[in-house]
């Protein structure tokens, strides 16, 4: 490739957009400037530059016009300043001898007065062929990316994720922070629209990550710090203390039965509350790993230690019980991170007038899930808290959804696992059912027709949001009952139906800490608090930190076969780099002159990311290009201005500036 | 009330009467001017107050509304830096709602704004606009109401409602959907309140004046379920909440083939009362409904007097 030398030689091209530049800015006007200024050879407007013969202009144009500088007033960098570094490298110069100039996004969108745009753009131009005299040929440096992976979270995302990758022959470290896998799905009862078991499809698919070779699996862990970049991430992840030992524990549960707790008398996580459990227990039959755990909180030996200790005993030589398990930091290092760590629901208390926690046969969807599960807490009978099977059951839509109160967005699964709750109590119970809904969004595949299916299985569908779950009663049939007060939007009048059991359909949002993993990730989230895609539609899986890639519900509400193509394509995206075996870094790296430094450490300290040592022999500071990742801190802060930045080079940058404001 | 303000700090407040104080709801301006004074609470009359701007200015012109609001504040910013107690809903509603409003948008401030010049009044400034609710649960306290109260109530369970208007949308009288400060207030003195859902609902409002049989509907729930609660009377903070639930109970013996005669107090009223007011004082000779509960709860007896 040409190096540049000899005069400068600039080729400038102006981009129409269509009607988006060339309907504000007068195109032709500024081509014709821009040919008047010195060393501008050619100057050309085209209605699409970024079309294949807008590139083959410039390539040409090269050969040419011995074009040594390239030029180009478009749209954002974002958008195609690779399309464009790749024309000029096409044509037989360093990719680095191009700049773009945004006169879309910075002036066209954003200005009506077509004069005053056209003089911008102007200033616009100006800058870059001021700027672009000063660009140096630089090369991409490359740094290889490592085949292990990281997979936060192990819900059904995170699993699939992990066996995807782990098939293809890549490690994993799937990180969970409860003490199984498993996540919201594996809760459920059954899923929709399909009725299969949640835990037929599901547990397999756990036994399978236990028992893959290629998968390193850590439960009761969370990621305590990330650091590096792509390709190189080194993280530390913090496994807390299950005080049993998983490699000797065989899950034959007998400590359970042992406990001298005769009965189970603590709240069930797994189960919401509605259950009881030892302080030594495993989550669910199904848990993976099949290992069970102690809770100090509420373990005798924890708070006295003067527990008889039967669950000792009984483990006898296997000796799987370590009341002195510290918790423990493991270092890894990844070469990409998959982030799968799911929602959580609303917490139905947030909405007062619905009577969660003040009633007690108020429930949630998610409660009445483990009521239907037949490992549930009443052996998959739908029973009241006294023990009654309801006769009348309301179901209330988006709570904690679609409403200004608590959450705008629309949870996407609540109608139809609302629709799948409503089936499954009338065959538990065979109660009168009632939904109340705002609209039914049934967009899924085999989701409209569930709807159908329960329109003619004489569910009851009112539609209009409730007003309030209450227990003052108008007239005898409303005695002893909860009342459901709702506009009927379909007749126009207030109803007020009395039931026995209210489920209130929780909307899903961001887990309470998603701001906090998200730093630690160093991802962006939405306004909402759901982890950012780098695109909505193009890049739905990438993040805008290279290599860590989003899959399920983290990103936004999500049903099961959604949250599982999704798990693939981010595992897809993870391959991709890892079979690339490197990755290209844009070469904007800070360096020292070294004759200049003083060696007096102040860039040190400062460096984001370590890459900055000191030579003890030389005393000067030195630069570890593969990880400098041209923040420009050090370059800003050396107080002999000694550290320069590819890219961003002075000179570069003060004719910039010169060109910007040459206009007055 | 001989040791009213002993070793405490006095502190002083603007009152805003609104029209209701004088007329429908005089009983509750003389219960809370009443309580305050036991308690010890200086309360000074905004001087030459106006309308609020409340009722058929708001639905009909809402910028005169807020032009009027803005001249009562006006007129309390300048007549010091004090919080500016105003016992009509109505009125705390209209006052609240012009301040959030003038704030929110640029062009009512601006009209607001160019009224008060052209009228040559200064411009309304940061008042603080509190509902009495507000002041005795967080200023006085319940402690403090605990401790003050010489008699110790003997009449029957209360229903506490507390209305719409002092709570939503502005939540700051108290919580928005499930109120409790007039209840742990009316407790302090020994009032047992019932377990009460519909706390916050519509009294009907106007509509008792407007389409009368759909107000009066709402009002008979609400003390049908008054009486299914098992409350003997129902204690207010709304001077409308207790006016259309007082007057319209002898129309419900027609509609709803039932029979009520609940008195409808003011919770200032019944606070008065335990801090040892005097039954006139308190305006308990004004209500309708319920009078012989009222002559018995109220007119107390020499031993009662002497609880402490």
């Amino acid at each position: 490739m040409s190096n540049g030398n000899g005069s400068v030689r600039i080729g400038f091209y102006v981009c129409h957009c269509g009607t988006n530049i060339a309907g504000v800015v007068d195109v032709k006007a500024l081509a014709e400037w821009a040919a008047t200024v010195p060393s501008v050879v050619v100057s050309r407007d085209y209605k699409y530059m970024c079309s294949d013969p807008g590139q083959e202009l410039i390539q040409q144009d090269i050969r040419d016009h011995h074009l040594n500088r390239i030029v180009v007033a478009s749209c954002s960098p974002h958008l195609h300043e690779r399309t464009f570094q790749t024309a000029t490298a096409k044509g037989g110069l360093s990719p680095y001898y191009f700049q773009m100039v945004n006169i879309r996004e910075h002036d066209s969108w954003v200005h009506k007065d077509k004069k005053a745009a056209t003089e911008k753009a102007k200033d616009l131009v100006r800058a870059a062929l001021r700027r672009v005299v000063f660009h140096e040929p630089l090369e991409k440096k490359q740094v290889p990316v490592r085949s292990d992976v990281l997979v936060v979270g192990g819900g059904i995302a995170g699993i699939h994720a992990a066996l995807t990758l782990a098939n293809a022959g890549k490690h994993v470290y799937l990180v969970e922070r409860e003490a199984t896998i498993g996540g919201h799905m594996a809760k459920f009862d059954k899923t929709f629209p399909t009725l299969d078991c949640a835990a037929c499809i599901l547990t397999p698919k756990m036994t399978a990550v236990r028992s893959h070779p290629n998968i390193t699996m850590w439960t009761l862990s969370e990621v305590a710090e990330v650091g590096g970049y792509v390709g190189n991430y080194h993280v530390k992840v913090r496994r807390k203390p299950r005080y049993v030992l998983e490699d000797a524990c065989i899950g034959c549960l007998e400590c359970i039965e042992a406990c001298v707790y005769k009965q189970a008398k603590v709240s069930d996580e797994f189960n919401l509350g509605l259950g009881k459990r030892k302080p030594i227990y495993i989550p669910f039959p199904q848990a993976v790993p099949q290992v069970v755990l102690i809770d100090p909180e509420t373990c005798i030996e924890f708070k006295s230690g003067k527990c008889k200790k039967t669950c000792v005993e009984i483990c006898a030589d296997r000796n799987a019980i370590d009341f002195k398990q510290q918790e423990e930091i493991k270092e890894i290092e990844v070469g990409t991170i998959i982030m799968s760590t799911g929602f959580q629901t609303v917490d139905a208390a947030r909405i007062p007038y619905y009577g969660y926690g003040a009633y007690p046969n108020v429930y949630t969807s998610l409660e009445v899930e483990r009521l239907i599960n037949a490992s549930g807490p009443t052996g998959g009978e739908v029973i009241l808290r006294d023990g009654k099977k309801p006769k009348a059951v309301g179901i209330v839509h988006c709570v904690g959804s679609r409403d200004e109160n608590t959450n705008r967005w629309c949870s996407r699964v609540c109608c139809m696992y609302s629709l799948k709750l409503a089936h499954l109590i009338k065959e538990h119970t065979d109660a009168e059912v009632f939904n109340f809904y705002i609209d039914i969004r049934t967009p899924g595949k085999g989701f409209e027709e569930f709807y159908c299916k329960l329109l003619s299985e004489g569910v009851h569908f009112i539609r209009g949001r409730v007003a309030e779950v209450t227990d003052w009663a108008l007239d005898p049939s409303e005695e002893g009952k909860l009342v459901i007060r709702v506009e009927d939007t379909l007749i126009g009048r207030v109803r007020r139906i009395p039931v026995d059991m209210v489920v209130l359909s929780v909307g899903l949002e961001p887990h309470a800490d998603a701001d906090e993993v998200r730093r630690q990730f160093n991802i962006t989230c939405s306004t909402e608090g759901w982890f950012l895609e780098r695109h909505p539609k193009l890049a739905p899986v990438n993040t805008f930190t290279d290599g860590i890639f989003l899959a399920g519900c983290c990103q936004g509400p999500k049903d099961i076969p959604d949250t599982v193509a999704q798990a693939g394509a981010a595992a897809a995206e993870a391959l991709v780099l890892i079979d690339a075996g490197h990755v290209e870094l844009e070469p904007n790296t800070a360096y020292v002159l070294e004759d200049e430094c003083s060696g007096c450490k102040s860039c040190l300290s400062l460096c984001p990311y370590t890459a900055i040592a000191y030579h003890e022999e030389k005393k000067k500071a030195e630069i570890n290009e593969v990880l400098c990742k041209g923040c420009g801190v050090c370059v800003a802060a050396c107080p002999s201005g000694s550290i320069q930045q590819h890219m961003f080079q002075d000179e570069q940058i003060f004719a910039e500036i010169e060109g910007v404001l040459a206009h007055a | 009330m001989a040791n009213s303000t002993s070793g405490q700090e006095k502190k002083s407040y603007l009152y805003f009467p609104g029209c209701t104080m004088q007329a429908t709801g005089i009983a509750y301006g003389e219960s809370v001017r009443t309580l305050f004074r036991l308690l010890g609470l200086q309360v000074e009359e905004l001087e030459d107050w106006n309308c609020c701007g409340a009722t058929s200015y708001m639905s009909i012109d809402e910028r005169a509304a807020f032009v009027l609001s803005a001249r009562n504040l006006s007129l309390a910013r300048q007549a010091g830096p004090r919080d500016l107690v105003v016992p009509c809903t109505a009125c705390f509603l209209m006052l609240r709602k012009t301040q959030e409003y003038v704030r929110q948008y640029p062009s009512i401030r601006q009209e607001v704004e160019g009224a008060l010049k052209q009228a040559g009044i200064p411009p309304m400034g940061p008042v603080r606009v509190r509902h009495p609710l507000d002041v005795l649960y967080s200023d006085v306290g319940v402690e403090q109401i605990r401790a003050k109260a010489t008699r110790r109530w003997h009449g029957g369970r209360l229903a506490c409602y507390y209305g719409c208007q002092a709570l939503r949308p502005y939540a700051e009288a108290d919580q928005a959907y499930n109120p409790m400060r007039m209840d742990e207030l009316l407790q302090a003195v020994g009032v047992t309140t019932v377990d009460f859902p519909l706390k916050t609902k519509c009294c009907g409002g106007s509509l008792t004046g407007t389409i009368h049989p759909v107000g009066v509907r709402l009002n008979y729930i609400i003390l049908k379920e008054v009486a299914r609660r098992g409350a003997q009377a129902v204690a207010t903070m709304c001077s409308l909440c207790q006016f259309n639930l007082d007057a319209y109970q002898s129309e419900m013996r027609e509609e709803a083939h039932e029979v009520f005669d609940v008195p409808i107090l003011y919770f200032t009223q019944i606070l008065g009362w335990a801090l040892g007011g005097d039954f006139r004082s308190l305006g308990l000779h004004r209500g309708i409904a319920g009078r012989n509960l009222i002559g018995q709860w109220f007119t107390t007896p020499k031993e009662v007097e002497a609880y402490v």
